[in-house]
């Protein structure tokens, strides 16, 4: 097959909010590049956050970063890097006010200030008492997000390469990233982007798992091609649940629901959040819930024939304020769940929402892989942010709305360091090596030649499976011994998976294949970390080791591909400026 | 956005926009849509689709829900087929 080659100065796989905030970064400091999207960038999947962007404005509340700061360290439970989020959160009014005035349209309170929400784990004075700090936009935040950056990359000539899927990264004789290979859908044709920078913004992987909160274009590929380019991937067992997805569907129902009085019941249609957490209830933290959840599923005071789900009850409500204040969710639940809430209980089931993990990267947004006893160790010209980087700002448990700030602080402190190392780099772009597409060229001849080749889908829905049933919410010794070598079980299947359509032009069954490639890395990676992580802290909670465990576990896993190992980096439990967070029992 | 001639629009292209938005309700609406009724669309269904498809997510699932009217009345067919699912 012919390979064409493109250079540019830098590449941006991903058209999200953290590809698009970066993009603008590089583009209106004159750079050439190249910004590679499978779907129009105002589809990818930042579109559908709702909630709200978080920054201490200090608009209807008195705030200040440093609590901030402190919320999301404690929100981590330790394991965010305290550097990273300090970062983050000093830098969180900035991109805000820079978003403002790009044109974002928040909401505004009386006074034409930024509207700001509460949103659970974001306090003031250290802990002391829920504050206003989620900027919003309307129910439509990300939404709004996406198209002002869209906007305003349009207006900066941003080149984008939309319906082009990214397959593998390019690297030199050194480990450097030189680029990437690119299948574009509509002629079927593989080119190689040659780059001084390449940045990885391809946003989650919650693919991964049957119940899942994530449109289905979030298949980690990101995940995939740094482990076969032999990177590690960090802190992937720790996934977040959000505690209603509907039964069957996925979709998020929000918070909001029960702040309006939603009560979760289980088949004997007991409250049962009075017992596990007799204050708060229903209104628990996401984790507490998810897991109080999980409990009574797990001894059989689920509902339904497979006992499986819990019910999200409205009925005593007064209809008119479910007919009002939550028409969406009246919605969702009548077509995808066949229930009137007016009249009858939603059934919910905790679901896989975020990867707090990914690719490690420092503030800068630079990667990291441990390299000669340095544990961060720069991967010259390869960059991520996002939801596929782990800066690590969430450690073991992100805080809602600090997603959409990781997006703005570190897309826009990866384009600065783009543009700082492609500054040092000036002349002509370094050599490709020869087998620049060999790998990405053979994995589409193996697909294309399959002989008895498994399908795609079922190899997929096998995957999902053994994710949901041996690594969820409550991780139990046995099962993840299992969950194990089930997966590898399955990563054997994805390598022999065959398509019936061999056309060129637009062959959604070859994408679909490429995508089940990466995701099956991304579930590898999180099995494993998993298994191998013996104590309980943030979302990854283990029946036989209940406790968090500082001594021995206060450190990040790197998951390798390549004999499917495990290592570690430690935690920068330094920050920037301030004092460290001591380290403390997380309890709200 | 770019949205072709309706004898041009390859099936590939529709089922790739209905299976890949970036809300997951749709994902799931359009894509069952995609599997029962793409195949048996004439070229003027399928630049319908296309057109329709072109819209913004937020819109386009207030229109599925018949909580906002879609302006072009081409599209009227496809979108009481895409209500009725
Ligand atoms: C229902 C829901 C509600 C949420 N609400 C909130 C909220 O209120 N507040 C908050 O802070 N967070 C929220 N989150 C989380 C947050 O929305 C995401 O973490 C964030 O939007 C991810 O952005 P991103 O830029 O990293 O990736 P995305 O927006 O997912 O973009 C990924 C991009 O990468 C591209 N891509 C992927 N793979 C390839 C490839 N191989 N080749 C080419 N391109 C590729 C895609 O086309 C896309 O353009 C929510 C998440 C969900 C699912």
């Amino acid at each position: 097959m012919n390979v064409t080659k493109r250079s540019y100065d830098a590449v941006i796989v991903g058209a999200g909010g953290a590809g698009l905030r970066a993009a603008l970064q590089l583009a209106e400091a004159g750079l050439n590049i190249a910004v590679l999207s499978k779907v129009f960038p105002t589809r990818s999947h930042t579109v559908a956050a709702q909630g709200g962007v978080a920054a201490s404005l200090g608009n209807s509340d008195e705030d200040h970063w440093h609590w901030h700061m402190y919320d999301t360290v404690k929100g981590s439970d330790w394991l965010g890097d305290q550097d990273s989020i300090e970062y983050m959160c000093r830098m969180a009014p900035e991109v805000v006010y820079e978003l403002e005035h790009f044109g974002m349209p928040f909401t505004r309170t009386e006074d034409g200030r930024i509207y700001q929400r509460p949103f659970g784990g974001h306090m003031s004075n250290f802990g002391e008492k829920p504050v206003r700090r989620a900027c919003a936009a309307a129910d439509r935040t990300g939404h709004a997000m996406l198209h002002t950056l869209y906007q305003r990359n349009v207006r900066a000539n941003t080149r984008f390469f939309v319906e082009w899927m990214a397959l593998d990264l390019v690297r030199g004789p050194e480990g450097e990233v030189l680029g990437v290979t690119a299948i574009e859908m509509e002629t079927g044709e593989v080119s190689v982007f040659q780059a001084k920078a390449t940045l990885f913004a391809t946003g989650g992987s919650g693919r991964m798992y049957y119940a899942s909160t994530n449109a289905f274009i979030n298949t980690g590929d990101g995940l995939g091609m740094a482990a076969r380019a032999g990177l590690p991937i960090q802190d992937m067992e720790f996934f977040q649940f959000h505690p209603t997805g509907v039964y069957g569907a996925g979709i998020l129902i929000t918070e909001g629901v029960r702040g309006e009085g939603g009560i979760l019941r289980n088949k004997d249609g007991e409250r049962f959040m009075e017992r596990y957490a007799p204050n708060a209830k229903d209104l628990a933290s996401r984790d507490v819930v998810s897991r109080a959840m999980a409990t009574e599923i797990k001894e059989g005071r689920g509902c339904g024939p497979e006992k499986d789900h819990l019910l999200l009850d409205l009925s005593h409500l007064d209809p008119d304020v479910i007919i009002r204040r939550l028409p969406g969710i009246r919605e969702i639940s009548i077509r995808f769940a066949g229930a009137d809430p007016v009249r009858e209980p939603i059934p919910v089931v905790p679901t896989a929402h975020y990867q707090m993990g990914g690719i490690p990267t420092l503030y800068s947004g630079r990667v990291v892989a441990p390299k000669n006893g340095d544990p961060d160790a720069v991967v010259p010209g390869f960059y991520a942010a996002g939801e596929c980087a782990c800066a690590s700002v969430h450690g073991g448990n992100r805080l809602g709305c600090n997603s959409l700030l990781d997006l703005l602080v570190f897309g826009r402190s990866a384009g600065d360091s783009m543009i700082e190392d492609i500054g040092k780099m000036p002349g002509a772009l370094p050599d490709l090596p020869r087998d620049a597409a060999e790998g990405s060229l053979a994995r589409l001849d193996r697909l294309e030649s399959q002989k008895d080749g498994e399908s795609v889908h079922e190899v997929q829905a096998a995957m999902r499976r053994t994710m949901q049933e041996h690594c969820g919410v409550f991780r139990f010794p046995e099962m993840l011994a299992k969950g194990v070598a089930e997966i590898e079980a399955v990563a054997e299947r994805v390598s022999r998976t065959g398509i019936g359509d061999h056309s060129r032009v637009f062959n959604t069954a070859r994408i679909e294949a490429l995508e089940v490639e990466n995701l099956i890395e991304a579930a590898k990676a999180t099995m494993m970390g998993a298994a191998n992580r013996e104590e309980s802290r943030g979302a990854q909670a283990r029946a036989d080791f209940p406790e968090r465990d500082d001594t021995n576990w206060l450190k990040h896993s790197l998951w390798y591909r390549e004999g499917n190992r495990i290592d570690y980096r430690p935690v920068h439990l330094k920050p920037l400026t301030v004092e460290t967070v001591a380290l403390k029992k997380r309890v709200y | 956005m770019t949205t072709v001639a309706g004898a041009d629009v390859p099936l590939g292209r529709l089922r790739w926009h209905c299976m890949r938005r970036g809300l997951l309700e749709l994902d799931l609406v359009l894509q069952r849509f995609a599997q029962r009724e793409l195949d048996g669309l004439d070229a003027a269904g399928r630049a319908a689709l296309d057109r329709l498809l072109d819209y913004d997510d937020l819109e386009l699932w207030e229109i599925v829900c018949g909580r906002r009217e879609c302006e072009d009345a081409r599209l009227k067919g496809l979108v009481a087929l895409l209500r009725a699912q």
